[in-house]
């Protein structure tokens, strides 16, 4: 009996293990021995720290580096402080079908590709694009302003992108908010300033943090969205990346990169966590 | 000298498109009082007390909480405070925040704060409880918790909005005489609606009994169970024998109520009441006598029925019979005496019952 229980529940578990080995441990494996070996002659390698080394020595590999950091932790900033109204609206204001409507209204632009979405911007932010024209018909500018290929440009496709990822969790955060909470705290003297800071963030904060988290991540592993909106501007660490396995086909150099940027995601959400004082396991139950 | 009543409403409404939740109430509450509002749900009781907390405003009309009008006065500034239905304590604070919650927004010194939340716990027998969580407390421990969070900032006025609801039975009885206590130790106002008749008698100083938005009935426990005005106030305080029927015969305030299926009784009329008027008479079950023989009944100079026992209710000090009146059939419920005299009644025996024409009421219809 005893064994065949254990067999069932092998061959339960077998498609998430075999995915798991297969498509995440061997790749992550390969790529880990790519990282740690040189080139010293054709098909001759030998263990080496050269990747590592050349990061810390080329300056624009590490700029990007640090630059991609802080525009995904300043898009993640400025998608959580976007996406809280929307969540409270739903959540909280909206009732019966106007509820369903917006949130319906925040998930169909989820419908279209990536890709799709991006070169929407793109129609609309490019010089001879929608709204330079508006803008010039308005006589705010007197020529068409090229408002691709800039920062704000990238950030403004990363928090479009990733507001769906944020608004969810804060939706079911806020959902199990008891309103009486709120109304009690208004009883006692509470505004809406500390009642915010007091109640509602405390009581959201594992559905924020979890919203974060998959934001931050989405974000700093984005090809698509900075090298569309942000051209050869956009410098992001991912395509680097790309440039060292697709056109340099420096395999060693591109598995070192990829290596980099897993450890920075893992430091950035450790330190998250630390600094918002949430538990991982609680954290993940939100999302 | 005249005190100043702690709440003053006049002509008080609030509306919900056709609806009238709370329909032009005028009333006020003394100084140091128990105020209960009792109805049933949906009678608009909770419509008035979230306008006497200010999260609502009424359509029309005034309240005056301590002299002072409340128009547009919102919830964090009025001198009132409410314990919420499910008591709302915040989980995200330890019992000594919650209740210090109200006096820090006040900007209270946190010296001062941490000394009054001490006494405040101690006065509602939870002392060194501040740094418990508030899930660790039991249902009546939050309760008291909710309490202090707000007497904390002695309001004039304190609402509870049925805080014993979602408590069990043996439970409620408790905190029923522990809530009559602390009202009597603080001396502050409390306006308490509820449901359920039992708790608005035990507590309340003074009892109004709501129905579709206004008051059926204002008064003491004892005069809403003794002399109700209305023929709603007498089914709902209380259990009652309803016989609906007409009056055949008035003999000065003495009525003869004669039902559809030719029951006659005897009741005391409740304002007017003539001759051939459609009317409804309430016999209370506790003020029925039993007898296993008329004579008993008679001698007593009661009026006397004979009936046929139908079932046994027994509940302890509760227990009560079902009877069949013999010639109408009618249906009686009737309070069973305590003394041991009829621990053997078996079903299908035949009894006598009577009872006071004076303890009986009866309406025009």
């Amino acid at each position: 009996m005893k064994t065949q229980a254990r067999l069932t529940l092998l061959l339960l578990l077998a498609p998430a293990l075999l995915w798991l080995i297969s498509l995440i441990l061997l790749p992550h494996v390969e790529l880990g021995i790519l990282s740690l070996r040189a080139r010293v002659a054709p098909r001759v390698y030998e263990p080496s720290l050269a990747q590592f080394a050349t990061f810390i020595e080329e300056p624009l590999y590490w700029h990007t580096f640090v630059r991609t950091a802080l525009m995904s932790i300043l898009a993640t900033a400025i998608t959580l402080v976007m996406a809280f109204p929307v969540a409270w609206t739903i959540a909280k204001i909206a009732r019966g079908r106007n509820k369903s409507l917006l949130f319906v209204m925040c998930l169909i632009p989820f419908w279209v590709s990536e890709t799709v979405r991006t070169l929407g911007w793109m129609i609309l932010l490019r010089e001879s694009g929608v709204l330079p024209a508006v803008l010039v018909s308005l006589g705010v500018t007197p020529a068409p302003v090229e408002m691709l290929y800039h920062d704000a440009t990238i950030l403004v496709g990363l928090v479009y992108t990733s507001m769906l990822f944020m608004v969810i969790p804060l939706i079911s955060a806020l959902e199990s908010l008891d309103d009486s909470l709120i109304e009690a705290a208004y009883d006692l003297g509470g505004n809406g300033w500390s009642i915010l800071r007091q109640i509602i963030i405390p009581h959201a904060a594992p559905g924020m943090v979890a919203g974060c988290i998959v934001v931050f991540m989405l974000t700093l592993g984005n090809y698509l969205t900075p090298t569309l909106l942000g051209g050869k501007n956009s410098q992001w660490f991912t395509e680097q990346i790309y440039t060292q396995f697709i056109t340099r086909f420096n395999w060693e150099q591109g598995a070192a990169f990829g290596f980099l940027l897993l450890g920075l995601s893992t430091v950035i959400v450790w330190a998250g966590l630390r600094l918002s004082g949430q538990r991982f396991g609680e954290v993940m139950q939100k999302t | 000298m005249t005190t100043q009543p702690d709440l003053q409403a006049t002509r008080v409404a609030k509306h919900y498109g056709a609806f009238r939740a709370v329909d032009e109430l005028s009333f006020s509450v003394a100084r140091g009082s128990f105020f209960s509002i009792l109805g049933p749900s949906g009678c608009g009781k909770t419509t008035l007390l979230r306008m006497i907390a200010g999260f609502l405003e009424p359509d029309a009309g005034n309240i005056q909480i301590g002299g002072k009008a409340m128009n547009g006065v919102p919830p964090n500034r009025r001198p009132v405070n409410m314990v919420f239905q499910h008591l709302a304590l915040f989980p995200m604070m330890n019992v000594g925040e919650n209740v210090g919650y109200g006096l820090a927004r006040r900007g209270v010194a946190k010296d001062e704060t941490k000394l009054r939340v001490g006494e405040m716990l101690e006065r509602v027998s939870l002392a060194g409880a501040q740094a418990k969580r508030v899930d660790q407390l039991s249902g009546g421990q939050k309760q008291r918790v909710a309490i202090a969070r707000s007497l904390v900032l002695e309001p004039t006025l304190l609402l509870l909005d049925e805080p014993l609801g979602a408590l069990d039975l043996k439970l409620r009885e408790h905190m029923k005489i522990e809530l009559k206590a602390l009202q009597a130790a603080f001396g502050t106002t409390f306006v308490y609606i509820t449901h359920d008749q039992s708790e608005a008698l035990v507590l309340s100083d003074h009892v109004a009994v709501m129905n579709h938005g206004r008051f059926e009935q204002l008064g003491t426990p004892q005069q809403l169970y003794y002399e109700p005005q209305t023929p709603f106030v007498a089914g709902f305080v209380g259990a009652n024998n309803r016989i609906a029927g007409v009056a055949t015969q008035i003999n000065g305030l003495e009525v003869s109520v004669t039902s559809a299926e030719g029951l006659v009784i005897p009741a005391r009329a409740i304002g007017k009441v003539s001759r051939g008027d459609a009317v409804e008479a309430f016999v209370r079950p506790e003020v029925a006598r039993l007898a296993r023989s008329a004579a008993v009944l008679m001698d007593a100079g009661l009026p006397t029925f004979s009936a046929r026992v139908d079932s046994l209710l027994f509940d302890g000090a509760n227990s009560a019979v079902l009877l069949r009146e013999a010639q109408s059939n009618t249906e009686f419920r009737i309070a069973l005496p305590q003394t041991g005299e009829f621990a053997d009644l078996a079903v299908g025996e035949t009894v006598a019952f009577g009872f006071d024409a004076q303890r009986a009421v009866c309406f025009a219809g």
